[in-house]
């Protein structure tokens, strides 16, 4: 009974909403917004192991007691984004910033994989 | 024309039917202004004894520009929304999923609110409308003598 009760509980977990994201790359970086209202800081999670970017957040959104939920277009409180970063991405780096339920991440590129101009000598 | 091709020529409209045919299944009657849907900002709503709750997911505003009315019952969440994305050419946009624009969501209240006692708050991208329920729609005892 008490195993059922776990596994639901994992099952509840593990289904999270997708949130919008905008990825922008310049010559010196990739920047990420993503979209994630009701997320605070302290409900925020970034994790970066290996290769993969994981964005992961709770939604805290204070409620009344006795609330009679009538419609519902959010009725996942929990956003989940996994990105696969390339090797030429400096992952600890990554300045991150929470504004109004809008995450704006910027992952610098490695020192030795900024632009420099190739010299084409003719010969 | 009774039947449909068999091989429609346009894949993604055909597409877009069956949505809207499983959307219908879901949803036999739908709402006057439409599924509401994966719009701008996303609302949830609900009720206590005391008031109606709508929850707006309108994350990256500015608070001043967000314009909430009520108009005959009706309430109506406008505002603009401005783009994150660079307009250089030197910069690619490999992704580009927020919404960006002008937006206006309209929702229908119950008879029973009060339009003049409306609590606004913004926080972390959420705008909560809680509106009080007029005092004498509230459940009442009544004595029996």
């Amino acid at each position: 009974m008490s195993n059922d009760v776990k596994q639901q509980d994992n099952g509840r977990r593990d289904t999270a909403v997708v949130p919008p994201v905008d990825v922008i790359e310049d010559a010196t970086g990739i920047t990420l917004f993503a979209d994630l209202p009701g997320v605070g800081k302290e409900q925020l999670q970034l994790r970066v192991e290996a290769e993969t970017l994981t964005i992961e957040g709770e939604v805290g959104v204070a409620t009344p007691e006795g609330l009679q939920p009538s419609h519902a277009e959010v009725s996942v409180p929990r956003y989940r984004r996994v990105f696969t970063l390339s090797k030429e991405l400096d992952p600890d780096r990554i300045a991150a910033e929470l504004n109004h339920g809008v995450l704006n991440l910027r992952i610098p590129k490695a020192e030795h994989a900024q632009p420099r101009k190739v010299q084409i000598r003719v010969g | 024309m009774i039947y449909r091709s068999l091989f429609p020529r346009d894949m993604f409209s055909e597409l877009n039917r069956l949505q809207r045919v499983l959307a219908q299944d879901f949803e036999p009657s739908p709402n006057i202004r439409g599924f509401g849907r994966g719009g701008y900002p996303a609302l949830n709503i609900g009720g206590t004894q005391n008031s109606v709750e709508i929850y707006a997911f309108a994350p990256g505003l500015n608070p001043a520009m967000i314009e909430v009315n009520i108009d005959r019952g009706v309430l109506t969440i406008e505002g603009e929304r401005a783009s994150d994305l660079p307009d250089d050419d030197k910069s690619a946009v490999h992704i580009n999923e927020r919404f960006a624009g002008r937006f206006r969501r309209v929702v229908s209240l119950p008879d029973d609110v009060d339009p003049t006692a409306v609590e606004a708050t913004y926080r972390d991208g959420v705008l909560r409308l809680s509106i009080r329920r007029r005092e004498s729609a509230l459940p009442r005892r009544i004595e029996v003598k």
